[in-house]
C-alpha cells in the first residue's frame, strides 16, 4: 500500500508530466486559456492515461515482449524466442487512439460545450506526448499491472493539476500589462518556466 | 526648498518638454518626497488613507529591525569565527581595522560595522541593478516607478548569505525584477514573489554560493553547518549537540541568510503588519497551523523511519532557517498570495505543510520555505478561482430563491 502511495505522489508531483518532463506541451499551452476548458481537458487526460497505461502494460507483457507469446499453443516451444517489442510504438498509439475516440464520443454526446471549446485538441490527445510518454515510462521501468494503473492515474492527475493551475494564472493575467511582443504564447512559455521552478521543490525527493 | 526645486524642474518633464522621456524618474522622486499631485478624477474609486506608497512603507518599516539585525549578526558570526582563530582578510577587514575597530565578538559596534561592510554592498548592488531595470522599464513602457521595488529591494538582500558574490546579487535581482515582475506589467501584476524568485534563480543556477557549509559565515576558510543542516543529518540530536541553544536561534545569533535568523524580530514585524492590516493574519496563522500539524505528524512517525530529521520538534522548526521570515514577509505578499479571505487560509496552511514536508522529506534541500511559497504562489490564482466561483454560485442560488 505504502509503495503505491509513494508511486502516486511521485507521479503527481515529483515527476509531473507537464512541469518536470515538459511532455504534452502543445495541449498544455493551447487549452489553458480558461479554467473550465483546462479542467475538461485535464479530466480527459486523466481518464485516457488511467486506462491506456495499464492496457498497454497488458499488451506489452502478454503480446510484445520477448517470450511473452508462450501461452499461444500454436507453434509450441519456438514462441520462446519471438520478440515483438519493435511493434511497441504502433500498438501503444493504437490503444491510445481507440480510447481517445471513445472519450471524444462521450464528450460530444454529454458535454457539447466542452467539445466545442476543446476543438481539435480533443482528438489530438491521441498524439499528446504525455500519454505515449507514460506508456513508454511504464515499459522502461517494468511496472506491474497495478503499478501502471496507479502511475497512469497519478501522472494524469499531475498533468490536470498543472494545466488547471496555468489556466487560473492566465485568467488572472488578464489584469496584467504584458509587453505587446510577449502577449499570448510567449508569456505563457515564461509562466510555464516559472511554474516549473515552483515544482522543483519536489525534485530530489526519494520515495 | 525641495518643493521649489522640484517645481522649477517640472516643465522639462512635461509631455512636450525636452526630458519628457524621463518623466517616470521625476514623478518617482516627487511622490517619494511629497504626496502625489494627481488623484483619480472619475467615480468608482476607494477613498482610503492607505495607498500603495503607505502600504509599502509600512512593510519596509516592519523590516527595519531585521535589517539592523542582519548587519549585527553577520558581524557577530564573522567576529566569532575570527576569535576562534581565523585570519580576517580582504578590503572589508582592512576597512574595519582602518576605523580603529577590532574584531571582538563582544563589541556591539565592531560587530555592527563589520557586518555592515557585508550587508551594505549587497544592498547597494540590489538597488543599483534592480532599480536600473525598474527605471528603464518605466521609461520605455511609460508606467510609474513605484514603491513595489522598494520592498523587493529590501527583502532580497535579507535572504542572501553574507558571502554571496556581488555579481550574483546583480544577476539575481535583475532576473527577479525583469522576468518575475516587469514582463507582467510591473507591481501588482506579477505571479510569483520577485524577491523569492530571484533567490530561487540563484539557488538553482549557482548552488555553490548559496548552499552548503561554507557560505553562512563571512570569513574565508570558515566551514560549519547551519542548524538546519545539522538537523538534516542527526535530527534533534544534532540540534542539541550544537553549541547554539534554542534561545540563540530564537533571538537570531546563528549563522544563516543575513536577515532571516531572528525569529523574535520577525514576530515584531508580524505585529506591525497585522496591526496596520498590511499583512494578512490569516496567511500567517495558516502557515503556523500547517507547519505545526505536519511536524507533529512527522514526530509521530519518527520511530518508524530511518530519516532522523523526522523527530525535530515543531518549536525548533519555527526558529530555524527562513521559516519565520518567510511566513511574515514572503507568504503575506498581497500580490502573489491568494486574495480571497478563505483562500488565504488554504494558501497559508498548504505553505506550512509543504515547507516542513520539503525540509524533512527532501534530502536535496535542508530548507523548504522558499520553494513552498513559490509553489503555492503558482496555485494561489487557482485557490482564488475556486472561492470566487463558489461565491458566484451561492449568490446566484440566493437570488433565484428570492425572486
Amino acid at each position: 500500500m505504502e509503495h503505491y502511495l509513494a508511486l502516486f505522489i511521485k507521479a503527481v508531483f515529483v515527476e509531473n508530466m507537464a512541469l518536470a518532463f515538459f511532455l504534452g506541451m502543445c495541449s498544455f499551452l493551447a487549452c489553458s486559456k480558461r479554467v473550465t476548458t483546462a479542467f475538461g481537458l485535464g479530466l480527459a487526460v486523466v481518464f485516457v492515461l488511467a486506462v491506456t497505461c495499464p492496457m498497454n502494460q497488458l499488451i506489452y507483457n502478454h503480446l510484445l515482449r520477448e517470450g511473452a507469446l508462450t501461452w499461444l499453443p500454436v507453434v509450441g516451444a519456438r514462441m520462446e524466442s519471438v520478440d515483438l517489442s519493435f511493434l511497441g510504438f504502433i500498438s501503444y498509439i493504437g490503444t491510445i487512439a481507440a480510447i481517445v475516440q471513445i472519450v471524444e464520443m462521450i464528450i460530444d454526446r454529454f458535454v457539447p460545450a466542452l467539445y466545442g471549446a476543446l476543438g481539435v485538441f480533443l482528438p489530438l490527445i491521441a498524439v499528446n506526448c504525455a500519454i505515449l510518454g507514460a506508456s513508454l515510462f511504464m515499459v522502461e521501468r517494468d511496472y506491474t499491472f497495478a503499478e501502471s494503473a496507479v502511475f497512469g492515474f497519478g501522472s494524469g492527475l499531475g498533468f490536470a493539476l498543472a494545466i488547471v493551475a496555468l489556466a487560473a494564472i492566465r485568467e488572472r493575467m488578464r489584469y496584467s500589462n504584458v509587453p505587446a511582443g510577449l502577449r499570448g504564447l510567449a508569456i505563457t512559455f515564461i509562466v510555464t518556466g516559472l511554474m516549473a521552478i515552483g515544482f522543483m521543490a519536489f525534485s530530489g525527493i526519494q520515495l | 526648498m525641495l518643493r521649489k526645486l522640484l517645481d522649477s524642474q517640472k516643465e522639462y518633464f512635461e509631455p512636450d518638454g525636452p526630458l519628457h522621456r524621463f518623466h517616470p524618474l521625476y514623478e518617482a522622486t516627487d511622490t517619494l518626497l511629497y504626496s502625489t499631485p494627481t488623484v483619480t478624477e472619475h467615480p468608482s474609486h476607494v477613498r482610503d488613507a492607505l495607498d500603495l506608497k503607505r502600504m509599502m512603507s509600512i512593510v519596509v518599516f516592519a523590516l527595519l529591525p531585521c535589517v539592523l539585525m542582519a548587519m549585527y549578526n553577520t558581524g557577530l558570526q564573522a567576529n566569532q569565527a575570527i576569535a576562534a582563530g581565523l585570519e580576517p582578510a580582504g578590503w572589508r577587514a582592512s576597512a574595519v581595522t582602518a576605523m580603529g575597530l577590532g574584531f571582538l565578538p563582544g563589541s556591539i559596534l565592531s560587530c555592527f560595522v563589520h557586518g555592515a561592510t557585508y550587508f551594505l554592498p549587497v544592498f547597494v548592488v540590489t538597488f543599483a541593478a534592480g532599480g536600473t531595470c525598474e527605471v528603464v522599464f518605466a521609461i520605455v513602457r511609460k508606467h510609474e516607478v513605484n514603491e513595489g521595488f522598494f520592498v523587493t529591494g529590501f527583502l532580497f538582500p535579507l535572504i542572501l548569505p553574507p558571502t554571496i558574490p556581488l555579481w550574483q546579487v546583480a544577476v539575481g535581482i535583475i532576473f527577479g525584477v525583469v522576468i518575475g515582475k516587469e514582463i507582467f506589467g510591473g507591481t501588482g501584476m506579477n505571479i510569483l514573489n520577485p524577491a523569492l524568485l530571484a533567490r530561487a534563480f540563484l539557488f538553482f543556477a549557482y548552488p555553490a554560493q548559496i548552499s552548503g557549509d561554507a557560505v553562512w559565515v563571512a570569513v574565508d576558510g570558515f566551514s560549519g553547518p547551519t542548524l538546519l543542516a545539522r538537523a538534516m543529518v542527526d535530527g534533534s540530536q544534532g540540534l542539541l549537540a550544537a553549541d547554539m541553544s534554542w534561545w540563540d536561534a530564537f533571538l537570531g545569533f546563528i549563522p544563516g541568510s543575513m536577515g532571516e535568523t531572528s525569529t523574535l524580530l520577525c514576530l515584531l514585524g508580524a505585529v506591525i503588519l497585522i496591526v496596520t492590516r498590511v499583512g494578512s493574519w490569516r496567511t500567517m496563522a495558516g502557515v503556523a497551523i500547517g507547519s505545526l500539524a505536519v511536524s507533529l505528524l512527522l514526530n509521530a512517525f519518527s520511530g518508524h523511519v530511518k530519516n532522523s530529521y523526522f523527530d525535530v520538534p515543531f518549536y525548533w522548526h519555527f526558529v530555524l532557517g527562513g521559516w519565520a521570515f518567510g511566513t511574515v514577509f514572503m507568504a503575506t505578499d498581497p500580490v502573489s498570495s491568494a486574495q480571497t479571505e478563505q483562500g488565504k487560509w488554504i494558501y497559508g496552511l498548504l505553505i506550512g505543510v509543504l515547507a516542513i514536508g520539503i525540509r524533512v522529506t527532501n534530502p536535496a534541500y535542508p530548507e523548504g520555505m522558499m520553494l513552498a511559497i513559490l509553489f503555492m504562489n503558482v496555485f494561489a490564482p487557482l485557490i482564488d478561482y475556486g472561492f470566487i466561483q463558489a461565491n458566484i454560485k451561492r449568490r446566484a442560488a440566493r437570488n433565484v430563491a428570492t425572486a
